[in-house]
């Protein structure tokens, strides 16, 4: 990390934001979150809803948790964590239901599946047990980033080559309308955000080499 | 630290009040928008069946509610009699409810769809043109896929055979497998394929792999790689809703003149 320098924001408050991007980014080091990354990223539209919808979720059970991090009697502060992260999933569910029903039908279980997404309880349980709400904040908002950012990549490539387009728009026209672009059907399947995500993590670890893996 | 029993309880308590405050509160302040949605939605599907607007066209509210008040006429039908019938209110039905409900159903015989009520009356689309005649029908079905109940329509030409579109509005098959029901591509395999055989029993019928074009297969439709349960389903929702506890009767009625 560079020097710290006067900002919004404090060296801290900036590590917890700009760490999971890339140096501890939850897909492409811890390796969280692969279920969704493969299943909602075959447009980019639905990538960047259910990153907004991550991002809700995560930094809202982060700050929650955080808050009442010294009133959890550790016995039972998995199953309160969960608590507080079912509901805010729901709430999130019921708003994009109420206001984004296209895309909401599209993602159908995946927003329901942010419950069981990693991240989400990863960061409650290793960040926000110990750090204050602030800092819970920001680690919050850069894993959200972090998650984002494989999500947006990985459609952005399975729409562009999957589908000719991109958020909708089409760019290549497809062989089946008259052009001559033939949509790489690998793309649409879930293999094919399989080899993004890997050639995302090989890329960032040809840039980052203390993040291989020894052996 | 190790908190005593009344502690940890009366935390957990509290943070289960809390937290369903939060949920139930929010679900019934977002309640009126999503049935909004939800009928919206719906019409659009009848819409889309009838090819009156293409699948994910953006029309805003307004453009869809003048379309299907123009064009779309619904229609109540007497299950029982299987004629058209004015004994409801088709904008405020609820077919769901009214299978549910003793009084507003009657029980059919075990039937691979697995439907056990039928509602007394059901609420049927026609299509109609500009002078008002009749060009499509379209019944709601629903059935069973893999997981969950499909809720859809299916579009008939007035000669009551020839299918014009199917479409379902709401299920929850796997995303990529069942799923793929809403898949454009493989709606635009039913349109053009009949519903009935010459000796009117109903043929229609979604099978594995592909089923070739409609002169050679006229009943058949293309399966759904890795769906095959959803496939099944879809048939079988069909053969209930086009038999004799479904809109058999009713559709003769329809071609003869007769349903009122």
């Amino acid at each position: 990390m560079s020097a710290p320098r006067s900002g919004v924001l404090n060296k801290q408050q900036r590590e917890a934001l700009i760490d999971p991007l890339f140096n501890n980014n939850p897909i492409a080091l811890q390796v969280l979150g692969i279920c969704s990354a493969l299943a909602v990223t075959t447009k980019m539209e639905t990538a960047l809803v259910m990153s907004a919808a991550l991002t809700a979720v995560l930094i809202g059970s982060n700050v929650s948790v955080s808050l009442i991090r010294n009133y959890i009697p550790s016995s039972i502060r998995i199953v309160v964590q969960l608590t507080i992260i079912a509901s805010l999933v729901i709430v999130t569910d019921q708003v994009l239901k109420a206001f984004l029903f296209d895309v909401s039908k599209q993602l159908s279980v995946f927003v329901g599946l942010i419950i069981t997404n990693c991240i989400v309880m990863g960061r409650a349980e290793a960040y926000a047990m110990q750090n204050g709400p602030v800092l819970s904040f920001w680690d919050g908002l850069g894993n959200s980033l972090g998650y984002s950012l494989i999500l947006v990549f990985v459609a952005f490539f399975r729409e562009l080559f999957g589908s000719g387009s991109l958020l909708g728009i089409q760019l290549f026209e497809l062989a089946t309308e008259g052009g001559w672009y033939t949509p790489n059907g690998l793309m649409v399947l879930a293999p094919g955000a399989f080899f993004l995500i890997g050639f995302f993590i090989w890329g960032l670890r040809a840039w980052k080499p203390d993040q291989q893996e020894a052996y | 630290m190790q908190p005593s029993n009344t502690y940890t309880i009366g935390f957990a308590a509290a943070v289960c009040v809390v937290c369903s405050i939060f949920v139930s509160g929010s679900a019934v302040a977002l309640k009126d928008r999503q049935d909004q949605n939800k009928l919206l939605d719906k019409q659009k599907k009848v819409l889309a069946v009838a090819g009156l607007m293409e699948e994910g066209q953006k029309l805003s509210p307004e453009e869809i509610q003048g379309l299907f008040d123009t064009r779309i006429k619904a229609r109540a039908v007497d299950m029982d009699t299987d004629k058209h019938s004015d004994a409801v209110d088709t904008a405020t039905h609820d077919m769901r409810k009214a299978a549910k409900d003793p009084a507003l159903s009657h029980e059919v015989e075990a039937n691979a769809c697995k439907v056990k009520r039928v509602a007394n009356h059901t609420i049927v689309y026609h299509v109609v043109d500009e002078a008002g005649s009749v060009e499509q029908l379209i019944l709601p079905i629903h059935g069973p896929g893999l997981w969950s109940t499909l809720y859809g329509f299916l579009a008939l030409e007035t000669d009551t055979t020839t299918i014009k579109g199917i479409t379902f509005y709401e299920h929850a098959e796997t995303p990529g497998l069942g799923g793929e029901v809403d898949n454009p591509k493989w709606k635009s395999r039913w349109p053009g394929r009949k519903a009935f055989d010459d000796k009117g029993n109903v043929a229609i019928k979604v099978i594995k792999g592909a089923a070739g074009d409609i002169k050679k297969a006229p009943h058949e439709v293309d399966g759904l790689s890795g769906a095959t349960i959803t496939g099944n389903g879809v048939t079988h929702t069909a053969h209930f809703w086009l038999g004799e506890d479904g809109f058999g009767p009713y559709l003769q009625n329809f071609k003869s003149g007769g349903a009122g």
